[in-house]
């Protein structure tokens, strides 16, 4: 959380004095001290392995050989064509989960009577892990892709639905007598009133979804497909090139990181409240 | 221009089975005419109201202004509500011109009009901020410029300065119906506070309690502006107290259907 903070302030003011350097390098201390502690864990760990004759084969998974392999992936452009296909499955998924959960979000949350009808069926829908879906996922839908698209969405959709009822259900009712009384019809209802006052909460149900994606993605592409991140790591594992996966699987943290952080940002940037 | 309202015999129940909360209501305000409706709390004054702006349909009776029926809300007759209720993702600006963008006006339009309004109610150097750093009478008085915006023939008030200091209330009192005098708008207010119906009313109604009903009226015909320390002022306020104590009905309700209260309380007027 700190972290993003930190990012925001730093894109957002234009020429940085002196004293804001220094404020910006002395919030970082605290971050950088828990990425060291984690590399250090890393680090202990790959000189476990290198010593226990046993696991000796696994020698790549350590620091050294896993940042040189991820030299090499970015040097030889081979990184960028799976981190496009990862992302145009997570934002295909996002844009109909979007499309999907924040209609369905307005409509439970406005109408109290559907918000008790579907309550219980979503909350055990909610529950299923998108991934139990790919089975029928895969009957349903012609290509791979599609059907990977598909559990995206199913897993988007829930925290997206729920966080948009939620934001509508607080809105003070205050706020529509008024608009009503000044004439407002249905949909300047919808466009002036109840979307700006439920943006936080959709935001926040986004950024939800997007964690949520983007931990079901990489598994996901076990499955059938030849391209993305979660290919990449399947692929390295049967070609043994154990430094390789290790480095997919930095690729994958920092671009989730990336990911949150966005979301935040766009929260951050919708948010009406003042502090 | 102001317009009439008039309302025909209004009773209005909340349930079937409940007693009614509102009965035989009758009366005609005309138009540009400053109305103060009291009444002990839980009388049913705000449900009175609503009825008068669209928001709420009499189980019983209409109200028409000017004759037309209304059924359904309408900027032409606008409430102003005890809390400002602004909303936070405009600024005051935006917020004021509200009413003008839901009629269709373009916004560069409606921001145009609204800035006369707002230097009007005293916010020309708060136009472009965010409305959650205004104190709360000023929140009021851009709820007063959202309200004018859409230039209403009638323009309903329920308590829209209880939640104000004293100072703020007693300018506002003076402001709103001078500008309602100015603009010939019909307004009726809603008050627990005697002395501000005397200071901004041409005539109180005076309302009774279980079940609501019209139970006596006063007209004030004090000359503009109203000043507190008059000596007029103050026998209309001992005069209007002296009614709303002989048609007080108290908690129970006792006497609550007498008819001929009503009668009783006019002749003294
Ligand atoms: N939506 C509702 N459903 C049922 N009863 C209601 C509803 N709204 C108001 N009432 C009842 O109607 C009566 C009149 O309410 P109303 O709000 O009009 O009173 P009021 O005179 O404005 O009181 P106050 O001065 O406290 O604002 C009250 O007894 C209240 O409990
Ligand atoms: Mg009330």
């Amino acid at each position: 959380m700190n972290t993003s903070n930190t990012q925001t302030m730093t894109v957002t003011s234009v020429m940085p004095n002196m004293s804001q350097v220094f404020g910006w390098l002395k919030s970082l201390q605290y971050p950088a001290m828990g990425i060291t502690g984690l590399l250090l864990l890393w680090w202990f760990g790959g000189f476990m392995i290198e010593n226990d004759p046993d696991l000796s084969a696994f020698a790549a998974f350590a620091p050294a050989p896993t940042f040189s392999a991820l030299v090499d992936l970015i040097a030889s452009g081979e990184v960028w064509q799976p981190i496009g296909s990862s992302l145009y499955r997570i934002l295909s998924g996002l844009v109909w989960g979007i499309a999907i959960g924040v209609p369905v979000g307005v409509t439970v949350g406005y109408f109290g009577l559907a918000l008790k009808v579907a309550n219980v069926p979503f909350q055990f829908l909610r529950m299923i892990s998108p991934l139990a879906w790919m089975p029928i996922a895969v009957l349903a839908f012609q290509s791979w892709d599609s059907a990977i698209i598909f559990l995206i969405v199913m897993a988007t959709v829930w925290p997206i639905i729920f966080s948009t009822a939620h934001g509508v259900r607080r809105i003070d009712p205050n706020w529509f007598k008024v608009a009503r009384n000044l004439g407002a019809s249905g949909f300047q209802m919808l466009r002036r009133i109840i979307l700006p006052a439920i943006m936080t909460d959709v935001m926040a149900g986004i950024r939800l979804a997007v964690g949520v994606a983007w931990v079901v993605l990489v598994p996901a592409e076990y499955l059938g497909v030849t391209s993305g991140l979660g290919y990449a790591i399947n692929d390295a594992r049967d070609t043994l090139s154990y430094d390789s996966l290790a480095a997919v699987v930095i690729v994958i943290g920092v671009i989730g990181y990336g990911l949150d952080t966005i979301c935040s940002v766009l929260i951050k940037r919708f948010n009406w409240h003042m502090e | 221009m102001g317009a009439s309202i008039s309302l025909d015999f209004i009773t209005h129940k909340f349930s079937a089975s409940a007693e009614p909360t509102l009965k035989d209501i009758e009366n005609r305000i005309e138009p540009g005419e400053l109305v103060a409706l009291i009444g002990r709390s839980g009388c049913g004054k705000s449900t009175l109201l609503h009825m008068m702006a669209g928001l709420l349909i009499p189980s019983d009776g209409c109200v028409r202004i000017n004759s037309h029926l209304v059924t359904k809300p309408s900027a032409k007759w606008n409430m102003m509500f005890q809390k400002a209720s602004l909303y936070p993702w405009m600024n005051v600006k935006e917020n004021a011109a509200l009413g003008l963008l839901f009629d269709g006006m373009p916004k560069a339009e409606a921001g145009e009009r609204v800035d006369a309004l707002l230097d009007m109610v005293g916010l020309h150097d708060k136009k472009d901020v965010n409305v959650q750093s205004l104190s709360g009478g000023q929140q009021q008085r851009v709820a007063l410029a959202r309200s004018l915006a859409t230039e209403p023939e009638v323009l309903l008030l329920d308590e829209p300065f209880s939640a104000l200091d004293a100072f703020t209330r007693t300018q506002l009192q003076e402001e709103v119906p001078n500008i309602c005098r100015e603009r010939g708008i019909t307004m009726v207010i809603v008050t627990h506070d005697i002395d501000e119906a005397i200071a901004m009313a041409d005539r109180v109604l005076i309302m009774s309690q279980n079940p609501g009903r019209i139970v006596g009226e006063l007209v004030v015909d004090l000359p503009w502006p109203r000043r507190h320390m008059d000596s007029g002022f103050q026998t209309m306020r001992d005069e209007l107290m002296q009614q709303f104590k002989g048609t007080d009905t108290g908690l129970a309700g006792r006497n609550a259907a007498d008819p001929d209260q009503s009668e009783i309380s006019q002749s003294a007027a």
